[in-house]
């Protein structure tokens, strides 16, 4: 589905804040696949999520979704077939527009006619957002009216996940989605993520600094550091493999311990 | 001192305050919605005066607006496309396009500064004629002016709501929303700038065949005067749809005006105006604010009352 070849890029070029940011990376998802990712701080996840997502342009290399290569195509354009989720629940909705709206918004990639400019959202749509919700078990299908703004942080980040998928994308990104969420609500919407991406077969990417989550959720677990993919296991290996045994792995590879301020080991 | 309010006051005041909420509906749709700080604002309203009246000379005082409005849409498209295609800061861009505006204006008024419309039809004059009642002689400017701000006011209202008003207020409201959505940040500015600029001009426009002539210096401190209306208007109606807040924009121009008038009628000198406008913005911009304040200082100086709310009394406290 997802297909990066060796991709590179490199912030600030010449100066001395130079930082390669991607160091040729190889990475082939197939369809279905759930692969998570986790790394030391800077060894470039996020920047890889952004690479795909087109917030800039890589320096070398080519990205090919779905057998069509986009390294060139615009931001706005990809993100058609791009779900991208963020670390911070504020990102991913608009605060002063109401629920429904921003539902509106984001089933906006579902039609591409341009006569579609001009139409309100229907009473059919308004009964789709409303099942859609109630999904959720979060009472929020009977506070559509009310603006975004006023939903707690695990709510927004429910709606921005319904939102992302609403239009099945062709890849899903998910940037620590669940890191700035308090335990409960964090597994709540770690259930939900799991849940829609197992029935609608999402292929999908997921950033994490819970090592025991990476392990567990998917079925691919990638290591970076240093803008390079350093382990990739799956298969019968990784369903053998311990918190202990990842970490372990990390160090032959990287030739140090893993340093992440977020880390968690359970 | 008797009538602060005599009935043409309250009449000039009403009619004036509709022609210019065109202008803060046009900054509720940059400034409140895009949260782009358009300073074109100024050029484009008197470019709008200008080409309605050039058009309304010419003898199409109906055509006068559509014509005025295209303007406006030109000159939006300029800003739009400076800062979104040239890279241009956005308060830069609307500086840049006000500047080149102003000969631009006095090109359209055929080089001089100022052009008047005596002779001239204008929708006023034709309108006067339709009937002869006395009722009819004293509010058909009001019922004109209205029925333009109406007309404005409920497609304004209704485009917001259409998926292409959905994304432009996306776009003002969450950048990172929008990039992670299909929408098209260039695409949703420059149609909301447009949008917004057209409106400036209908003003303009209107204005001009309301005064029955145009000036180029017409449009200075358009842009304060506008935000000014605005923020009164965001004030006095709060949180709501659309709608509501379309509503909102046009009373808070019309407030606006009367708070003028009643200046006016205490004897401030028309020369201090200017300086009455800014006062009134700043006031109208700082009142959440001080509204907050005093919110604050009241329960600071009450440690009483929040210890009696706790239920251990007020004594232990000194």
């Amino acid at each position: 589905m997802l297909k990066l070849k060796m991709i590179s890029k490199v912030f600030n070029p010449g100066t001395v804040n130079e930082k390669k940011a991607l160091d040729h990376v190889n990475l082939e998802l197939a369809d279905g696949d759930f692969a998570t990712i986790v790394g030391s701080n800077g060894a470039g996840k996020s920047t890889l999520f952004n690479a795909v997502t087109g917030s800039f342009y890589v320096d070398e290399g080519q990205i090919i979704l779905a057998g069509e290569d986009i390294t060139y195509r615009k931001e706005h354009i990809r993100s058609k077939e791009i779900g991208h989720l963020f670390q911070d629940p504020l990102k991913g909705s608009a605060p002063h527009m109401t629920i429904e709206e921003n539902m509106a918004l984001a089933y906006l990639r579902a039609s591409t006619a341009s006569h579609a400019y001009f139409s309100r959202i229907s009473r059919k749509e308004k009964q789709m957002f409303r099942e859609q919700l109630s999904l959720l078990d979060m009472g929020l299908e009977d506070r559509m009216k009310q603006p975004v703004g006023l939903l707690s942080g695990g709510q927004r980040q429910a709606l921005t996940l319904l939102m992302a998928t609403m239009v099945t994308p062709k890849i899903l990104l998910l940037d620590e989605h669940t890191a700035a969420l308090d335990p409960s609500t964090a597994q709540k919407v770690l259930e939900l993520t799991r849940r829609i991406v197992a029935e609608r077969r999402i292929t999908c990417l997921m950033v994490t600094h819970n090592m025991h989550q990476a392990l567990e959720l998917g079925n691919r677990t990638l290591m970076m550091d240093g803008g390079r993919i350093v382990l990739d296991v799956q298969g019968e290996e990784r369903e053998k493999m311990t918190v202990d045994d990842l970490l372990a792995r990390f160090k032959d590879q990287a030739g140090r311990q893993l340093d992440n301020d977020r880390i968690l080991l359970s | 001192m008797g009538a602060i309010f005599t009935f043409s006051i309250f009449q000039s005041a009403l009619e004036l305050g509709c022609i210019y909420s065109l202008v803060a509906l046009a900054l509720f749709i940059s400034f409140s919605i895009l949260n782009i700080a358009d300073l074109s604002t100024d050029g484009c309203f008197t470019l709008g005066c200008a080409v309605g009246a050039m058009v309304t000379m010419s003898g199409h005082p109906f055509l006068a607006f559509p014509a005025a409005m295209a303007a406006g849409v030109c000159s939006g498209f300029v800003t739009a496309f400076l800062q979104t295609k040239m890279g241009v800061p956005s308060i830069l861009a609307g500086i840049i396009v006000n500047t080149g505006l102003y000969t631009i204006n006095i090109a359209v008024m055929g080089f001089s500064s100022n052009i008047n419309l005596f002779g001239c039809d204008t929708i006023f004059s034709l309108a006067k004629e339709v009937s002869e009642t006395e009722w009819y002689g004293n509010w058909y400017k009001i019922v004109i002016v209205a029925a333009i701000v109406l007309i404005t006011g409920v497609i304004l209202a209704w485009f917001l709501n259409t998926r292409l008003g959905l994304s432009i207020r996306a776009t003002g409201d969450n950048e990172y929303m929008v990039r992670a959505s299909s929408i098209n940040p260039v695409f949703t500015i420059t149609v909301g700038l447009c949008a917004a600029n057209s409106l400036t001009a209908l003003s303009g426009a209107v204005l001009a065949q309301y005064q029955k002539s145009c000036d180029i210096n017409l449009g200075t401190g358009m842009v304060t005067i506008a935000l000014a209306s605005l923020i009164i208007g965001e004030t006095l109606i709060g949180k709501g749809g659309m709608f509501k807040k379309v509503v909102g924009v046009i009373l808070g121009s019309c407030l606006y005006r009367f708070i003028v008038a009643i200046a006016l009628r205490l004897s401030v000198p028309a020369e201090c105006l200017k300086l009455v406008s800014a006062l009134i913005v700043a006031f109208a911009i700082a009142f959440p604010y001080l509204k907050g304040q005093a919110a604050f200082y009241k329960t600071r100086r009450m440690p009483l009352g929040i210890g009696e709310r706790n239920g251990k009394g007020g004594d232990n406290i000194c």
